[in-house]
């Protein structure tokens, strides 16, 4: 499946990120295989997929960490094959993994990023990035001392003191709690209002919503993109809730019933979701006329993001974890 | 390509960057760090001994024909002196020296029989003296002070009408046979030696961990992410360890100076010069190293697979002449070879740095095409 980009201008200058048909094959297996994007400048888009789907493998190519096996593009209008040097200059990678260096401490780190950018006023820079992290008075502190949630917070800080043109955020918010991950996204939209163009990859739906467009990557391959309503929308997917007493002992009967590709609990509730929706109907219909099922209400609800995902997930063959 | 466009005052910021950072890392590594320094004085310790210029209580077995009070004295004589330790009584002379040859002692004495008879008429008696002459530098001062142990002990046998005995050539003709090495090795060749081995251990060691530990504790993902070159990655990792490998050579030259009393025959500035080269040259070869390997176990590897030819081809070990042609090829090719022949020239014959031109382009050869290498395997990006 695959939609008509809603981007607003075809104008390659206005693009920030503009790649075709890449291509990375590790001993010979694709990992990726054949991906197009284009992104305006100034947008914020998220990286959606399954583990082992592409993600991070599809932004080191992006920012010239790795070399496509094949495809072309630019990244900021440079070619991401020949001028990476120039790209890394104006771009701010954030890895999936915490890679500073856990040997030196907070403000060394930021010292090291000032002046590998050439950042004038390194003293100056590096107090008001401590400070805007709110770390001042743990600046001493070795970073590989800091707790997960903070190690991340000082990765976006570091990432982002040479004011990139780009951010490319490989799960910045994994691990962090709700209120910094809420902190992390006024973040990055302050830096989308400063003119930053924003790539994000995550797992969470909710921050999925809080992006301009998603890509949603499956074993390597771009499934679909657009904006979220859109992406749920275009999915065809039909989805019914039920509630009330016994609706979970449901599951697996309903699984096995035409015209369910997927069913899922959310909290109390039960979402059933399939794309057909005559067939959809009869199994609820049948369900209802069951006596042991009184008790149970369905009504039909707008699909969640997730229950989409997990469509499209099996819709797109067989799940890559099993191998990934 | 446009990399090489950019300013040189952004070169120097960066190459200024890593230099910093691998700084805070080696003194934050304290254990390292330690290493670094105490290497040196370890191998310096343990190879001094054998440079001991003044080995005392040496085990020494006796074998006497002869039981007269004058033998006795001689005896006790070997006994005080701070060079013997009489520790054994042989019963026939082939016992005595397969005492000597078992390492059990370090000399064995024979008195022959008649020997106070003789001494006493003045025919001065051959006193047999077998010294294990593998370690020379061990046996060398006991030796030298055989003579003044006898004089010394017979200082109160000899009165009267033997007195005379007492002038040159002496009482008793010392024979010495020293077995097992029996030219002895110049020992002063094993300080500045020395030198060249730990610098070639310790920063080739060192560097070829500087690129694996990125990759191994996952931080070089994002030093690739960030705009540094090949060169000045290199050169911001190497130029801190020259400072350590400068520490190394003072401890190194101070201890020859102090403890071992190693002569200095040329000029410290030449030595210096020459001394730098050399460690810039094992630095660039442990960067390299660290290019090749994919792991710290394997630069570890690859130093050591290095190492010990340069430890026993150079002419460290075994004279360079001594060895056969192919061995001696592979030396050419080592730059502590070529170090040693520098720093043995300067320090003990007193020859100038430039006296040594083939071994400066050499070592200067070999820097440049290791450091191409390292630049051509430095990867750019994570494949
Ligand atoms: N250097 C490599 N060598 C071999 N295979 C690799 C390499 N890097 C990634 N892969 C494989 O490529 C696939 C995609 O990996 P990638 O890290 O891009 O997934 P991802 O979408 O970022 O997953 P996650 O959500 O778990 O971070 C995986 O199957 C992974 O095993
Ligand atoms: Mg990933």
């Amino acid at each position: 499946m695959s939609f008509p980009s809603t981007s607003p201008s075809n104008n390659h200058d206005e693009l920030a990120i503009d790649v075709k048909g890449l291509v990375k094959a590790f001993d010979g297996k694709a990992v990726v295989n054949g991906i197009d994007i284009q992104m305006p400048k100034g947008q914020v888009w998220g990286f959606l997929g399954p583990n082992g789907s592409g993600k991070t493998t599809t932004i080191r190519m992006i920012c010239g960490l790795l070399k496509p096996t094949a495809g072309q593009g630019t990244c900021l209008g440079y070619d991401i094959i020949t001028e990476s040097s120039q790209i890394k200059l104006a771009t701010g990678y954030m890895t999936q993994k915490f890679s500073f260096w856990g040997d030196l401490s907070i403000r060394e780190n930021l010292e090291f990023v000032g002046r590998l950018y050439n950042q004038p006023q390194l003293k100056k820079l590096v107090d008001e990035t401590l400070e805007s992290l709110g770390l001042e008075h743990r600046q001493k502190q070795l970073a590989g001392a800091l707790s997960g949630g903070w190690k991340q917070r000082l990765a976006l800080a570091a990432v982002t003191m040479h004011q990139p043109q780009l951010l490319l955020l490989d799960e910045p918010t994994a691990g962090v709690d709700p209120q910094a991950r809420r902190d992390f996204w006024d973040q990055i939209h302050r830096f989308s209002e400063q003119g930053m163009t924003v790539l994000v990859s995550t797992h969470y739906m909710d921050e999925a919503e809080r992006c301009d467009q998603i890509v949603y990557l499956a074993h390597g391959n771009l499934i679909t993109q657009g904006h979220v309503q859109d992406v749920i929308q275009e999915s065809g997917l039909q989805t019914f809730k039920g509630t009330g007493k016994g609706v979970r002992h449901l599951s697996n009967w309903l699984k096995q019933q035409p015209g369910v590709e997927h069913v899922a609990y959310f909290g109390n509730a039960l979402h059933v979701s399939g794309t057909d929706i005559q067939a959809l109907h009869h199994t609820i219909k049948n369900c209802q006329q069951r006596p042991e099922n009184q008790d149970i209400q369905w009504q039909q609800v707008e699909p969640s993001l997730e229950d989409t995902f997990i469509a499209l997930m099996a819709q797109s063959g067989e799940d890559q974890r099993k191998h990934a | 390509m446009n990399q090489h466009r950019s300013k040189l005052s952004h070169k120097i910021s960066r190459i200024n960057a890593i230099l910093r950072k691998e700084f805070i890392q080696m003194f934050r590594d304290k254990m390292t760090f330690a290493m670094m320094l105490a290497i040196p004085l370890m191998q310096l310790m343990l190879f001094g001994f054998a440079i001991n210029t003044d080995p005392k209580h040496l085990p020494t077995a006796i074998y006497s024909e002869d039981n007269s009070p004058l033998v006795r004295s001689i005896i006790r004589g070997f006994k005080v002196s701070d060079y013997y330790d009489v520790k054994l009584q042989a019963n026939n002379p082939e016992e005595n020296t397969e005492l000597l040859a078992t390492g059990q002692v370090a000399f064995s004495v024979h008195f022959p029989a008649g020997f106070s008879e003789q001494l006493i008429k003045g025919f001065r008696p051959q006193l047999l003296i077998e010294a294990d002459a593998s370690d020379p530098s061990a046996s060398s001062n006991a030796i030298g002070r055989v003579h003044d142990i006898i004089n010394q002990a017979l200082r109160h046998d000899l009165k009267g009408p033997l007195a005379n005995l007492k002038a040159k050539p002496g009482p008793v003709d010392v024979i010495i046979h020293p077995k097992y090495n029996p030219e002895g090795k110049a020992q002063y060749n094993i300080v500045p030696g020395l030198l060249g081995v730990i610098l070639t251990m310790t920063l080739v060691m060192i560097t070829s961990m500087a690129m694996t530990r990125e990759s191994e504790t996952g931080t070089l993902e994002n030093l690739l992410a960030m705009p540094a070159k090949p060169f000045e990655v290199m050169l911001g990792k190497i130029l801190p360890y020259v400072v350590i490998g400068g520490v190394q050579t003072c401890v190194v030259l101070l201890a020859a100076h102090y403890i071992f009393a190693v002569p200095f025959a040329g000029d410290l500035t030449d030595l210096m010069a020459g001394v730098m080269l050399f460690i810039i040259t094992n630095l660039a070869l442990g960067f390299t190293f660290s290019t090749l390997a994919r792991t710290q176990m394997q630069a570890m590897q690859l130093t050591f697979f290095f190492f010990l030819p340069s430890m026993l081809l150079s002419g460290f070990m075994f004279p360079f002449r001594g060895m056969p042609n192919w061995a001696q090829a592979i030396g050419e090719v080592l730059p502590l070879t070529h170090f040693l022949r520098i720093i043995r020239g300067i320090m003990l014959k007193g020859t100038q740095l430039l006296d040594h031109q083939q071994d400066l382009l050499a070592l200067l050869a070999f820097t440049l095409i290791i450091g191409l290498i390292a630049i051509k395997r430095y990867k750019q990006t994570l494949d």
